[in-house]
């Protein structure tokens, strides 16, 4: 697991630390039922309080990315329907938002792009 | 949460100054810094759960036990590191460790010796020719090699310089990965607990300003700056403290959120630092 913590970044902590390990899920860096590092060490490593770490933990664990087992510790959760939805749409958007920086480069304006996007919506459906 | 040391009603009286009724509780398993300007019963109260002077009221409780019903319990399980430690100055480190040996029964001399190493200080070596930081270590080194549960310390890296404290801070967080081990310590270094503190307690003359998870109070608490004119420090939400220059007002809140909601778009709403607050509190004029 790769996290580096910006203390001059606006975002609370623990948002950086949930958004970096919630990338790597995604990306699959991370695999399915890999073990993450304890929340003590990791708060050790990363120098950063315990309650940070926790509630990071606890934030991935509401939105189903990892699960926690007592005793055992944080597991990459099976991967649900939501999260594989969730990294196709990051997917697609990435996929859009190439297609618009082609469009602007040529200054295809919105309202052609929207009629294209229309067309092809209506043609594949 | 299990508490390794509850405080209630805590009083002192010295002539002028009182501690008033302080109430807080150390949460086991944590760091917990004690921040506050110099003389505002941070000593006090370190010294009240040491029982190292009478209490004039209220109530404290180590690991659930009374600190002066049980006192021998609890010193066993405490490491007490003064602000500046105080050993017998000619002896030998490892003469002043067997002679303190005795009265732990879980001293642990393999460990004690592991904690030398670390700290780069040979047992042969004379107590007084050590340097103040070099003090600070081996005090520490005492505390742990007995394997307290508790570690108390007043002031630990006051005179001390960054790369000592960096590696005095580091050793706590080690210490807390065993999550029966629980620090207190007091500071008005606040950069130190910042990088270090779950929960921070602040007192100011003699009572409790807040007691709370340090990620919390940072997300909370704020300071709005403005320009001078058209704005009183009443008119911030969650005003705590200000400080008015010829240019600017600046107002400390302990609600961000809700400044940033009505004056968001003509002020400049940061977040506070320990030493904003320590700062506003203890010096601007402070506000209820």
């Amino acid at each position: 697991m790769r996290i580096i913590i910006s203390n001059s970044s606006p975002d609370p902590i623990y948002e950086q630390v949930a958004r970096q390990v919630k990338a790597q899920i995604i990306s699959g860096e991370l695999r399915e039922g890999e073990a993450l590092p304890s929340i003590r060490r990791l708060a050790q490593d990363l120098q950063i309080s315990v309650i940070t770490t926790k509630r990071a933990y606890e934030e991935l664990e509401k939105e189903g990315f990892i699960d926690t087992v007592e005793g055992k510790g944080s597991f990459v959760a099976m991967q649900n329907k939501e999260l594989l939805r969730e990294k196709k749409m990051k997917l697609v958007e990435e996929k859009m938002a190439e297609a618009v920086d082609e469009a602007r480069l040529l200054g295809i304006t919105r309202a052609e792009l929207d009629e294209m996007l229309a067309l092809l919506y209506g043609e594949k459906s | 949460m299990d508490q390794a040391i509850e405080i209630k009603k805590l009083r002192k009286e010295y002539r002028g100054f009182a501690l008033d009724n302080v109430t807080f509780d150390v949460p086991q398993g944590f760091i917990m810094g004690l921040i506050g300007p110099n003389g505002a019963g941070k000593t006090t109260i370190i010294k009240l759960v040491m029982n190292l002077i009478r209490r004039d009221g209220g109530e404290v409780r180590v690991f659930g036990l009374d600190n002066l019903r049980c006192e021998p319990e609890v010193k066993s399980r405490v490491g007490f590191v003064y602000d500046i430690p105080r050993f017998p100055e000619d002896l030998r480190l490892r003469t002043i460790a067997s002679a303190i040996s005795a009265f732990y029964d879980k001293w642990n001399d393999n460990r004690f010796r592991d904690l030398l190493d670390d700290f780069r200080l040979a047992p042969s070596q004379v107590f007084k020719k050590l340097s103040h930081g070099m003090k600070m270590k081996f005090s520490l080194a005492v505390a742990l090699a007995h394997d307290a549960d508790l570690i108390l310390m007043d002031e630990p890296t006051a005179g001390l310089d960054p790369v000592f404290r960096f590696e005095l801070l580091t050793k706590l967080r080690a210490l807390i990965q065993d999550e029966r081990k629980t620090v207190l310590f007091s500071s008005h270094i606040t950069s130190d607990l910042e990088r270090v503190a779950d929960f921070i307690t602040f007192i100011h003359k003699g009572r409790i300003i807040f007691s709370a998870a340090k990620d919390e109070i940072l997300e909370t608490w704020g300071v709005v700056r403005t320009a001078a004119d058209g704005l009183r420090p009443q008119d911030v939400p969650g005003a705590r403290g200000s400080r008015r220059t010829e240019h600017s007002l600046e107002v400390l809140t302990s609600d961000l959120a809700a400044a940033k909601g009505r004056l968001g778009d003509r002020t400049v709403c940061d977040k506070a630092s320990l030493e904003d607050i320590m700062f506003f509190i203890s010096k601007g004029n402070a506000h209820a």
